[in-house]
């Protein structure tokens, strides 16, 4: 990973990548999005409000990695100083932020028609929304570590270790339909295999796929714009002192 | 409510709200690495 704490190797990568994770990943979530209202058959008991998985799941998927990333990103900034570990956590909260929203509010406009109500303060709504503020508080500590000028562009130690903490969250989120009763149904993909019929199930592959491939593209595209903002400041306080 | 209204709403939420999160994402990077150039060529 030490290879890439030159920003400039690392942007000779990111260039291109950003454009080979977002083209095909644009098209692989169209054709899942599209496959999934149109060619899967409805549930025999949900009906089509199933297909709202294809848009819910992938969103769970990302909020949770995303924080997943955060607290990598925190420890390789704590235990190795990686130079671009605070650009990438910072790069990272906002799309985590809005996927974790997303996830919530489909999550409330299945539950309508499915459970009845749009809303239960149950383990896994409630883990989920926690994860939310998680991230807006991570990005209220990120934002104001970059205006005191700390963490080079990226986010002051506090702030890596907020990230790192939260953490814990993210294994209450996985196993809160477990340890407690919940409207919420119980894990249904798994190592062990799925319970989702694969005449449901395979659009959903193309979804996650296409929507992770995506974040990756936004997350580069913010690290970029970071990285050409320290360069544009560090540039202007040469001149200022002379 | 017809079923199709909320499966139409949370698609039409997502992919309007990921499209957005994606144009800001490159205009921001545009306009930092555009600045960011001008300044080197100055230099």
């Amino acid at each position: 990973m030490h290879r890439f704490a030159n920003p400039t190797r690392f942007l000779k990568i990111a260039r291109p990548l950003t454009v080979w994770l977002f083209w095909p990943g644009l098209l692989l979530l169209s054709a899942g999005a599209l496959c999934g209202l149109f060619v899967t058959p409805a549930d025999y008991l949900q009906g089509d409000t199933v297909r709202i998985l294809y848009m819910h799941v992938p969103a769970a998927w990302l909020g949770m990695g995303g924080w997943t990333g955060i607290a990598v990103a925190a420890l390789m900034q704590l235990v190795w100083r990686h130079p671009l570990a605070g650009i990438a956590g910072r790069a990272i909260a906002l799309p985590g932020a809005f996927f974790t929203a997303i996830c919530l509010i489909t999550g409330s406009i299945w539950g309508r028609p499915t459970w009845g109500t749009w809303w239960e303060w149950d383990g896994r709504m409630t883990s989920m929304l926690v994860l939310f503020f998680l991230y807006l508080g991570y990005m209220a500590l990120a934002n104001a570590s970059a205006r005191n000028g700390q963490g080079g562009g990226g986010v002051s130690a506090v702030t890596a270790i907020f990230g790192l903490v939260g953490a814990i969250n993210i294994p209450i989120i996985n196993r809160s339909v477990v340890w407690w009763n919940s409207l919420h149904q119980g894990p249904s993909i798994t190592l062990r295999g799925s319970s989702i019929d694969t005449a449901l199930l395979w659009p959903l592959g193309l979804t996650v796929v296409g929507f992770t491939l995506l974040f990756g593209a936004i997350v580069l595209m913010r690290m970029r714009a970071i990285l050409a903002q320290n360069k544009t400041e560090a540039r202007m306080q040469r001149l200022a002192r002379g | 409510m017809n079923q199709w209204a909320f499966v139409i709403g949370a698609y039409a939420l997502t992919f309007l709200g990921t499209g957005a999160i994606s144009l800001m994402s490159w205009r921001m990077m545009r306009s930092a690495e555009a600045r960011a150039q001008r300044q080197s060529d100055r230099a």
